[in-house]
């Protein structure tokens, strides 16, 4: 049963590290591009929140089948 | 609560993920899922197959579209050329708002796609937005009515998701039939290699990048609103944690109550602080009296873990109102996107 927490760990790390990569390129190239030519910031901008909602989706599910094996897969085992 | 009794965490949790479920039950005939526990209706709803629906889903969903379509007709029936005020400001704004998202990125022509969008966009956020009703709240009342279970928010519900985005993969498949004809199998089978002998290869390709579509679209809302549900839940769990742990923590309900904390009692505890501090916002109290008389309060009422908890749930509830509008708002383009591309004829 503790291999369970190792996998939930497992599975909220990468899923982590991966949008977290994502979310810094993306950020990143917003700014790029608003420096470059600032009458583009508000357009670029809402394209930033759709693709953020995109990257967010996985890693979000992830966090939520993490929780779901924590608490009710194998309860009790860390507390 | 967290450590000494997993048990009755687990069956908190499993108690709000369950479905209020209507079927035919092999024994039992056309009834409710009910039983002594969580695990056992969830037995039950299972033993159902086919043949169930989940009534809750099923109910807030059509009552949100009701409200949906009540609101929006009560703004355009109230309509005018003059300056427009309020409701019909803000209606005004969404449905403008929507108008220039289709005509950025669909280029067809097509009188259903904007009304579709504004539909899907509202629909949608209404249906997340029962996120941040308490998770206690209403299936606590409905408890106390006799619903044994009850699941408010219906984008929960991988049914409701996965139906909406059926939904527009049938549109997407008409639309492609009517506008493309033989064009759309030459796209689906001429499309990567345009090559006679990579037809099966190129029938597969497009097969599986046609079909992850909708499964990705319906995915991806559940997905993100069954988390957000989850933590909620866990952080609801918090308000109980403190039982147990002596009055600083647990405050003087966990050595009344126990573990079961009074729901009754919780909302009078919370008014009464959000009372104290709103007479302190008005200047008629003391920073020191207000902070003095609110942790006597919570000592007594809440402790540690609760406030902490409720901070919490507030904290999650602010970022989850980008959740849940960006959710909405990216189900909406895709649906437009897809539609786009379902309309362009080469």
């Amino acid at each position: 049963m503790e291999l369970v927490i190792i996998a939930a760990a497992i599975m909220l790390g990468l899923g982590a590290l991966g949008a977290a990569v994502g979310m810094g390129l993306l950020g990143g190239k917003l700014i790029e591009g608003t420096a470059r030519q600032p009458e583009l910031g508000p357009m670029l901008q809402g394209k930033m929140f759709l693709l953020a909602g995109l990257i967010d989706a996985v890693p979000i599910i992830g966090v939520g089948i993490a929780m779901y094996l924590i608490f009710v897969v194998a309860p009790g085992v860390g507390a | 609560m967290a450590g000494e009794n997993p048990a009755s965490t687990t069956d908190y949790i499993q108690h709000h993920l369950q479905n209020l479920v209507y079927g035919k039950h092999p024994e039992n005939g056309w009834s409710f899922a009910h039983g002594e526990t969580t695990a056992e209706t969830a037995q039950q709803a299972a033993e159902m197959g086919f043949m169930a629906v989940h009534v809750d889903s099923l109910a807030w969903s059509i009552g949100l579209g009701i409200i949906f379509c009540w609101l929006f007709r009560f703004a355009a029936t109230r309509a005018t050329t003059g300056v427009p005020s309020g409701l019909l400001n803000f209606i005004e704004l969404i449905v403008e708002f929507i108008d220039g998202s289709v005509k950025d990125s669909f280029h067809g022509v097509n009188k259903m796609v904007a009304p579709l969008a504004l539909t899907i966009f509202i629909w949608v956020f209404l249906m997340n937005l029962m996120d941040l009703i308490p998770v206690d709240l209403i299936p606590y009342l409905l408890g106390q009515a006799g619903v044994g279970y009850q699941k408010i928010v219906p984008s929960t519900d991988p049914n409701i998701t996965m139906g909406m985005a059926l939904g527009v993969f049938i549109l997407m498949l008409y639309y492609s039939i009517k506008i493309k004809g033989t064009g759309f199998i030459k796209e689906l089978t001429m499309h990567p290699f345009n090559h006679w002998a990579f037809i099966p290869v190129n029938l597969f390709m497009e097969t599986v990048g046609l079909l992850a579509k909708p499964f990705s679209l319906g995915l991806r809302l559940f997905g993100n609103m069954y988390a957000g549900e989850m933590i909620f839940i866990l952080i609801a769990m918090m308000f109980a944690a403190g039982a147990g742990a002596g009055i600083a923590a647990g405050g003087l309900h966990a050595q009344i109550f126990g573990e079961y904390t009074n729901f009754w009692f919780w909302l009078v505890v919370f008014a009464l602080v959000c009372g104290v501090c709103w007479i302190n916002l008005k200047g008629k109290l003391s920073t020191g009296k207000t902070v003095l008389i609110c942790a006597i309060i919570m000592t007594l009422g809440g402790g540690v873990f609760a406030i902490a908890g409720g901070l919490m749930q507030w904290g999650w509830a602010v970022f989850h109102i980008l959740v849940i509008t960006l959710q909405a708002f990216i189900f909406m383009v895709l649906t437009i996107v897809y539609l786009s591309m379902a309309h362009e004829d080469h």
